[in-house]
This record gives C-alpha cells, structure tokens and sequence, in this order.
C-alpha cells in the first residue's frame, strides 16, 4: 500500500512537471519570432518561469533531465490543451489564458496540500502563475475588444482550444488517489469558478465563449496528439544524439 | 505592428528608499501593458521593486540649442557643490 501511494504521489507529479515543461517549450518556440520585442521578451520570461517549475516538479519525481530528455511520447503524462501548436499570437494567448487560469486555481489550493515538496513548491509558482493568468487575460481582452481582424482571430484560438479544457477536470484512478490522500486538490471544486472566470474575461473581451465540443481526453495516460512527437523531436535532439554533451 | 503603439519611458525604483530612476523605454498599446512590458524588459534580474511609466509625448524636455545660457552659468559656481563639508562614512545614498 505504502509503495502504490508513493507512485500516485509520483505520477502526479510527472502530471504537473510535463505540463510545465510542454507548455515551457512551446512558448519557448515564439522567442525571436513574436510580434513586437516586447512580447517576444514576456513570452520568453513566461517560458522561463514553466521551466523552472518542470525542473522543480520532475526533480521531485525522479531525475529531472532523464526524465525530460529521455522519455518517448508515450510516457508522457501532460495534458493535451499545452501541447496544441502555437498558431498566430491570438492562439497562443488563448491557449495561455485557458491553461494558467486553471493552474493558478490548482496552485492556490496546492499551498495547503499535505505534501511538504508541493506545499513549498505551490507557494512560489503561485505568485509566477498569477502574472501568467493576468498577462493572457489582458492580452484576450485588447485583442477581443480590439480590431475586427484580431477579434476574429481570437475566436478561432479560443475554438481551437476550448475542447481540450474537459480534460483539466477529468478525475481518474490516480489523482482520485492522491485527492484522497490529501496530496492533490479535486480539480472538480474549481470548475465552476473557472467557468466563470474564464466566461468574465470572455464578456469584457467582447467575445462569445465558443460552443460546448467533444472532449477530447487521454493525455495524462500517454495518449497524445501528433504535435507532442513533433516538440520532442526539436527538444530531445542534441542530449539524445550526444548523450555526454556538457555546456 | 510596434510603429503604431506610442512609446512609454520606464522608472525603476531599486530598492526601498531610493528615488525612481530613468531606466530606458518600451511600446505598448495602453498604460497597463506599458507596466507589464517594463516589468518584462527592465526587471527580471531583480532590479527594481517599483516601476513608473510616463507616455514619452509628456515629457517635456529642454532645448539642446539652449544648453549653453541652460548650463553652463553653473560651471563656474563651484562653491555650490557641497565638496567644502566633510560628510560622515556612515551616511549613504548622498
């Protein structure tokens, strides 16, 4: 019993940390490339933050660079929303805005959790989180409520990503365990604040929430869309062809 | 896309007791992303734990033509630097 609360404790963790490191990475891809230097510097200090938090959460659950570089798609346990393609900027604030506001929620309600490492590690990311939730909710609003073109543009991010959000609330055997335990919050208690708070920002950014889609689910048991492969490819390319590299 | 959003000069205060100081600019469409984008470029290394910005159309500035009846009176008045007191080591930030 000892040992099976152990690996949920793990898993859990893998969860968070691929999470992290996923979204990391994508944001990671906009640097240089953004629209303005402005944002391509907060896009690339919002990239610096989720790493930082992988490499806290993976180190946790075993060795963080083994478990970054050396893993195949399959065991990857992120969920599918923060590996979707960055598309145009409106995407991308659209996928930031769907995934931090509920991260932020998460790590509020992690600062009480019966795990020490999560505890202490909630406390600080909150703070780095809450700016990610306030920059992608500022940024929905002046391209919502801005010009006709990045109006629509916004839509079809929020469209494009809004049938991967079901699965941030999903419950399965494993988070149930650690629920139980005390370890993780049940994301299901915030779903409805989250509804709201995600339909408050929509409704100053003038936009419509997209229609309810089929879920599409699977992601925290290795079950990923094509993109994942595609941004392991790019990250796990040099440590895995030079497995001894140092710099 | 950045031509069309007006420029904002950025104050950082380092520490707690110091006054703001002019660190650089950034654009942004409105004031509370010029904050977020100075936040962004002008602290991330720690450097301040305040920020101002001010729309740069509103400061006014002086002329560079007029620097000579401007500033250079002031060249031969050294008996307004404060160089004839000795100040204690104790005493920082003067």
């Amino acid at each position: 019993m000892a040992r099976a609360a152990v690996d949920h404790r793990a898993e859990y963790l893998l969860r968070l940390g691929d999470d992290a490191l996923i979204l990391g990475q994508r944001l990671g891809e906009w640097c240089g490339h953004a629209p303005v230097l402005e944002v391509d510097l907060s896009l690339a200090n919002l990239t610096l933050d989720l790493v930082g938090e992988a490499t806290l959460l993976l180190g946790a659950a075993g060795d963080a660079d083994q478990l970054a570089f050396h893993r195949d798609v399959l065991d990857f346990k992120n969920c599918l929303l923060v590996e979707q393609p960055n598309g145009d900027f409106a995407q991308t604030i659209a996928r930031h805005l769907l995934y931090s506001t509920w991260q932020h929620m998460l790590l509020q309600r992690l600062t009480q959790s019966s795990d020490q490492f999560l505890r202490e590690f909630a406390t600080k990311a909150v703070k780095e989180i809450a700016y990610h939730r306030e920059l992608a909710s500022e940024w929905t609003v002046r391209l919502g409520d801005g010009t006709d073109e990045s109006a629509q543009r916004m839509a079809e991010g929020l469209d494009w990503c809004w049938r991967f959000v079901p699965e941030l609330f999903e419950v399965d055997d494993t988070l149930q365990a650690t629920i139980d335990s005390g370890i993780a919050p049940d994301p299901r208690q915030f779903e409805e604040e989250y509804r709201t708070t995600i339909a408050a920002v929509l409704a100053d950014a003038k936009l419509e929430a997209p229609a309810d889609q089929r879920p599409i689910l699977g992601g925290r048991r290795g079950h990923h869309s094509e993109h994942l492969g595609h941004i392991l490819a790019v990250m796990q390319f040099l440590p895995r062809t030079y497995p001894d590299a140092t710099w | 896309m950045s031509s069309d959003w007006p420029l904002w000069e950025v104050f950082v205060r380092s520490k707690g007791g110091l006054a703001h100081r002019h660190v650089g600019s950034v654009h942004a469409p409105d004031a509370e992303l010029a904050l977020r984008h100075a936040r962004d470029t002008y602290t991330r290394r720690m450097e301040g734990v305040s920020l101002w910005v001010v729309p740069s159309v509103e400061i006014v500035a002086s002329d560079p033509d007029d620097a000579g009846e401007l500033f250079e009176p002031a060249e031969s008045k050294i008996y307004r630097h404060p160089t004839f007191y000795d100040i204690p080591d104790e005493v920082k930030h003067i």
